[in-house]
């Protein structure tokens, strides 16, 4: 177990690394093929020549690209100090370089909107398994049933319809209709009611598009699962059906859910972009949405690590636990 | 067994005018029936025994002759999972030790369940839940049925697997089922299943999923827990070898329905029934020093939907058109008592198949 674990984080560090040098390549070289000076997008169009050639200096930007790759990941662990054009900035550690647009540091950024990110994803995953497989299980039992139906109707649209449209539907009725919510995000420090107040409709929105998803596949595991000669074997010892569906037939049930949730949850954190637009929530989708339509490298690229952080997290979370529920796998 | 006689019952078995019977367990005109899209499926069809404690009955049959279902609906476990689905029919009565079970409530059934009567199943990898290990398993097939804390009743599982002949079983309760072999697995399958001591054990197929080598091993283990616990046993399979090794009685079943039922040396060395005669010839015997080839019976198994009219074996029967008037065609026959305690349904006359028999059939065998 304790092998299989620094095997694995091992593997996840091998990873990120791979991530990191092929994230940079991608954002770094296709400037320069295109012939688009970044030392240019960083300065401004209208800028002086000299101004232009110290931001160059500073960033790096003519050094060969292994060299720019280890600067880089030399500030993560131990900061960078950038010199050139006449100043020097110290940026400590983990240091991700600087935003071309509001040239803020990228770290403070990320770390400011990660939180926001979290808590959609993680209260909107609550929510989605407790409707998805409550409704799941429920026409699983009452296969063919009016709710069975229903349920599997409802489920259809929630996965077929797109977040900005559900988002906007609740949006106006919640928030200009019912004028229940003030449909504007406060962060959680300005008090819990106002943050919560603020977080349940996107939850809401999200969650129903998951949910959808997340009922199907419970209905068609627990139908599956039903068939088993092991839930058959439950019956005959004289087991209760409350307890030969809620222990026997969902301790099985779980471990597909828990593959989804796995991948489900890590992509979320990537970047909920738009539930966050629709929304205007300060997450990271929103911050990295706005970078690329700036094409503000450095947050992209800082964006897109945490994010890979936390599907290779999420992964991993996932097969331990895949583990504990599922015997038959072995960590080794 | 009592002393019965033919009656004029719709299915011509045996059913005696009281009705709570002396057997200890009872059967009587048990029919189940699934609706289909294709229509009705006559899984069983008017199948009537009985059994007593300390004894074992063999049902045998092909595949789809309602073996298995019949043992289902004795469990109350023929409309199990079937969520949504048109539900089962069940009909006529199972009595067990006095109580009729088809129309007692279903949780009293259930309370039954496990305790007066238990089940070994076919492929017991599948049987067991992959998740859980041998011992919780067991732990919870006795703790529904008796109030003590895990402790007790898992220093029980350990008992009971070290009577089914697991070694050290203070170490493999906590074993999971992948982490057993076949043999083992069967072997913690029958702990399960005897660990409250039922009186009715029910084995589907128990030896169908193992080893040759294992097969004997886990017959002996049930004959001999079955004389340590006193408890009536029904053995369902496929193999004739296997009731040859079991049972006091065996039972035929065609179509749904009993083709010969009679005391095992009966059905063995005087059949009388054309089907029993083809399931013999398909036996492989390492007993005899010239072995021609095995003869099968011809044709595959009717159609549960649509059961052929007349005698459901009448298109495989060789003999089928010895009987006069096209009458094996027409007109079911019904179970008619050919010995002691030994019925068959056929429409021959008892002397033509016992010639048939002795003249033909055995000296091939």
């Amino acid at each position: 177990m304790l092998a299989y674990l620094i095997r694995r984080f091992f593997a996840a560090a091998v990873m990120l690394v791979v991530i990191v040098m092929v994230v940079f390549g991608i954002f770094f070289l296709i400037p320069k093929w295109a012939g688009v000076d970044i030392a240019l997008s960083f300065v401004g169009k209208q800028a002086d020549p000299a101004a232009v050639e110290g931001v160059r200096e500073k960033l790096g930007l003519g050094d060969p690209i292994y060299a720019q790759v280890w600067e880089f990941f030399k500030g993560i662990f131990a900061g960078r100090t950038y010199t050139g054009g006449g100043d020097t900035i110290h940026c400590a550690a983990p240091c991700f370089g600087y935003s071309f647009r509001s040239e803020q540091a990228v770290w403070p950024v990320l770390t400011d909107r990660f939180p926001v990110t979290l808590a959609l994803a993680l209260g909107a995953a609550v929510l989605w398994l407790i409707m998805g497989v409550s409704a799941g299980v429920l026409s699983a039992l009452k296969r063919g049933s009016l709710w069975d139906r229903g349920a599997m109707v409802v489920a259809l649209s929630g996965v077929s319809l797109p977040i900005y449209f559900t988002g906007m539907l609740a949006l106006s009725i919640f928030v200009y209709g019912l004028d229940l919510f003030d449909g504007q995000f406060h962060p959680l420090e300005e008090g819990f009611s106002g943050w919560f107040g603020g977080m349940i409709l996107p939850w809401v929105t999200l969650a129903f598009l998951y949910a959808a998803m997340y009922a199907r596949i419970t209905r068609a595991t627990m139908l599956e699962i039903l068939g088993e000669d092991y839930i058959r074997t439950a019956r005959a010892k004289g087991l209760k059906e409350t307890t030969v569906i809620g222990k026997h037939a969902m301790r099985s049930t779980m471990t597909p859910l828990l593959t989804m949730l796995g991948m489900d949850l890590g992509a979320l954190i990537g970047g909920a972009i738009l539930t966050e637009t629709a929304f205007s929530l300060p997450g990271l989708g929103q911050a990295v949405l706005n970078a690329i339509k700036n094409q503000d490298l450095p947050i992209i690229l800082g964006v897109t690590l945490v994010t890979s952080v936390a599907v290779l997290v999420a992964n991993l979370v996932v097969d331990i636990l895949y583990a504990v529920i599922d015997p038959r796998v072995r960590l080794t | 067994m009592t002393e019965l006689s033919k009656s004029g019952a719709a299915v011509g078995e045996p059913t005696p005018a009281s009705p709570a019977p002396k057997a200890f367990l009872e059967v009587r005109d048990l029919k189940v029936h699934f609706p289909t899209d294709d229509g009705l499926v006559k899984s069983v069809d008017g199948l009537s025994f009985q059994l007593e404690k300390g004894k074992t009955l063999g049902i045998v049959g092909e595949s789809g002759s309602g073996k298995s279902v019949t043992s289902l609906g004795i469990m109350g476990l023929h409309t199990a999972g079937q969520y949504g689905k048109r539900k089962a029919q069940i009909s006529g009565e199972i009595w067990l030790d006095g109580t009729e079970l088809l129309s007692a409530d279903p949780d009293h059934v259930r309370k039954l369940r496990g305790r007066e009567m238990a089940m070994i199943f076919q492929d017991p990898l599948s049987a067991l839940h992959p998740y859980y290990t041998i011992g919780q398993q067991i732990v919870e097939a006795y703790r529904i049925h008796h109030d003590v804390d895990k402790k007790t009743a898992k220093r029980r599982a350990v008992e009971m697997l070290d009577r089914v002949g697991i070694p050290q079983p203070d170490k493999r309760v906590d074993s999971y089922p992948h982490e057993f072999s076949g043999g083992m697995r069967q072997r913690a399958m029958i702990a399960m299943s005897l660990v409250n001591n039922p009186e009715l054990l029910i084995a589907d197929e128990p030896t169908t999923a193992l080893d040759v080598t294992v097969q004997a091993q886990i017959l002996d283990l049930i004959r001999d827990l079955q004389k340590e616990f006193g408890s009536a046993v029904i053995v369902i399979t496929h193999d004739l070898g296997v009731v040859a090794e079991l049972a006091d009685d065996i039972l035929v079943m065609y179509g749904g329905r009993c083709v010969e039922r009679g005391p095992a040396e009966k059905v063995f060395y005087e059949p009388r029934h054309p089907y029993t005669w083809g399931l013999l010839g398909s036996m492989p015997r390492l007993d005899r020093d010239q072995q021609e080839r095995l003869i099968p019976v011809k044709g595959s198994p009717p159609s549960l939907i649509n059961i052929p009219s007349g005698c459901a074996f009448n298109p495989r029967c060789p003999y089928a058109d010895l009987p006069k008037d096209n009458v094996t065609r027409t007109v079911r026959p019904e179970l008619a008592e050919v010995g002691s305690r030994h019925w068959a349904a056929c429409h021959m006359g008892t002397e033509q198949r016992e010639r048939i028999w002795t003249e033909e059939i055995a000296p091939k065998l």
